[in-house]
């Protein structure tokens, strides 16, 4: 088993009470579903929407987002998968893809001593 | 780990969503309602990112608030300089010690449920139009959007839009909330009856032909009438009326429409699925309301829910005493609905003859026209007639008035009745 990180970018979340309380439900139970069938590491962290980004030998302080908003890291999870094939195949459960988000998946690096 | 899945209440945003704008629009005053919305949206997109990944928390409500609550104290704190919020708030938010206090004082339970009662009653302010009451309601107090308000009136986005744009400006416009202790409470009360006998109507005869939404209107319609029930000044006998004629109504929605999505007449219905529960609540309701010395139009008409309730079937209806009980309707608020009504209580009582009588003697027959339940009890009543040729004549003309696929085959079936 290989370890992999889904980064969720962009997606609005913003809609009527009872579309975002329908959004919520789908999110609780994919992460349910990733934790039942033992694929979830760590169920990770939403991000706050801001931030500063640190940049340069000057070391610069400017406000974040430095991404566009619409593909911006919103939270991050830690996935166990076989490899990368079946880790990106997991990631399409996601309801973020109905709300015009899209997930990175990474794998963490092996590292074999 | 998995967050636990633990289920959330259905509505349980919507229903919230009415609560928490209601309470911080007290807070902020009524000419802040924008900022109010804008609160509780961001209340819930924060909601919706962390119990994504932490799982719903034990108490979600307490949670909603106690987060809505931090956001009002930092908005209070940014913007007492540039703004006005409350009278009532007065000096309070200018010093650290009692901002806090004061807006957690405001944001309990005991509060809540008369900003909730303040609010309903300032959405009924007389100078919106009744419909435009309505939709204000919803969008308010029931957290429908006016996507979701418009797919259930089957009206345009953009009309519902411009009503509730319209309603918002009157009443953030009006200064300050309808206050319970008002001199023209009573006066007010009876708007916000009308305004949620509508509501009711309209999920219960409305154009949408997805039952679901039906149900849904009615909920909320049962959902508020409960709260006027629980204040002890709004709970009048009218509004217990009220609450009984919804729960009868209610208590007959599963045998209106069955599982494959058709229409039942009262006549036709399956009434072993009436709903025994909403039956016993509304006779409860339909008793305690008969108190005081005003008969409302919501006592006959739960009187004449009531009467079919306790029917076994269409048969062993008592049709004399539903025609006296529209007689006395007709006097308080005369309608030609309420007349096509009884003319077919007259029909029932003393045949399809007298029946048609009745229903040429109403008053007002041409605002009838584009009712399709008009034409629909003509051809009823001549097919009880044995004149096949005219009822199919009659359903013909219901048939191109029918406003949802639901009354169209349920107008279609009638048709094919005449073939028999």
């Amino acid at each position: 088993m290989s370890e992999f990180l889904f980064l969720y970018r962009g997606g609005d979340s913003s809609g009527s009470p009872e579309e975002m309380q329908q959004n919520m439900r789908k999110w609780v139970a994919w992460m349910k579903e990733l934790g039942d069938s033992g694929h979830l590491k760590a169920v990770g962290n939403p991000l706050e929407p801001g931030g500063k980004v640190v940049k340069g030998k000057q070391k610069s302080i400017t406000d974040g987002p430095y991404a566009e908003a619409k593909d911006m890291v919103g939270g991050y999870t830690l996935i166990e998968a076989k490899d990368l094939a079946q880790a990106a195949e997991l990631s399409k459960g996601c309801p973020i893809f109905e709300k015009e988000g899209f997930v990175e998946v990474r794998p963490i690096m092996q590292i074999n001593m | 780990m998995a967050p636990h899945a633990v289920e959330l209440d259905e509505h349980l945003f919507r229903h919230e969503s009415g609560r928490m704008v209601a309470a911080l629009t007290r807070i902020f005053g009524v000419h802040n309602l924008a900022l109010a919305e804008d609160v509780v949206q961001d209340a819930f997109c924060r909601a919706l990112e962390v119990w994504k990944f932490r799982g719903i928390p034990e108490n979600p409500s307490a949670w909603l608030m106690a987060t809505a609550k931090h956001r009002a104290i930092d908005v209070l704190r940014r913007e007492r300089t540039a703004r006005t919020f409350a009278p009532e708030l007065g000096r309070l938010i200018e010093s650290e010690w009692t901002l806090a206090p004061a807006v957690h004082e405001l944001l309990g339970p005991a509060a809540i449920q008369d900003d909730e009662l303040r609010m309903m009653f300032s959405c009924c302010h007389p100078r919106l139009a009744e419909p435009a009451q309505v939709a204000l309601i919803l969008h308010i107090l029931c957290g429908f959007s006016t996507g979701e308000i418009a797919a259930a009136f089957l009206s345009s986005n953009a009309a519902i839009e411009k009503r509730i744009t319209r309603a918002k400006k009157v009443l953030a416009g009006s200064k300050k909330l309808f206050e319970l202790t008002a001199a023209d409470f009573a006066a007010r009360l009876s708007a916000v009856h009308r305004a949620l006998y509508l509501l009711f109507n309209e999920g219960y005869h409305g154009a949408s032909a997805e039952s679901a939404v039906r149900v849904e209107l009615c909920g909320e319609a049962l959902r508020l009438a409960g709260l006027l029930r629980r204040h002890p000044m709004a709970s009048t006998p009218a509004t217990l009326a009220l609450g009984a004629l919804m729960c009868l109504h209610a208590a007959r929605l599963p045998g209106r429409v069955d599982a494959a999505g058709e229409l039942h007449t009262l006549f036709e219905q399956d009434r072993s699925r009436w709903d025994i529960q909403l039956i016993t609540e509304g006779q409860r309701l339909l008793d305690l309301s008969a108190t005081g010395s005003e008969l409302t139009e919501y006592h006959v008409e739960a009187a004449i829910a009531a009467v079919h309730a306790r029917a076994r079937s269409a048969e062993e209806t008592d049709w004399g005493r539903i025609v006296s009980l529209y007689d006395m309707l007709m006097a308080i608020r005369p309608s030609p609905v309420v007349a096509l009504n009884r003319a077919i209580a007259v029909a029932q009582h003393q045949g399809a003859e007298c029946g048609l009588e009745a229903v040429r003697a109403i008053d007002g027959l041409d605002r009838l026209a584009a009712y399709p339940f008009y034409p629909a009890t003509l051809g009823e009543l001549e097919l009880r007639r044995g004149q096949t040729d005219r009822a199919r004549g009659h359903f013909c003309s219901a048939l191109a008035l029918a406003r949802s696929p639901m009354e169209r085959r349920f107008i279609e079936r009638r048709i094919n009745a005449c073939r028999e």
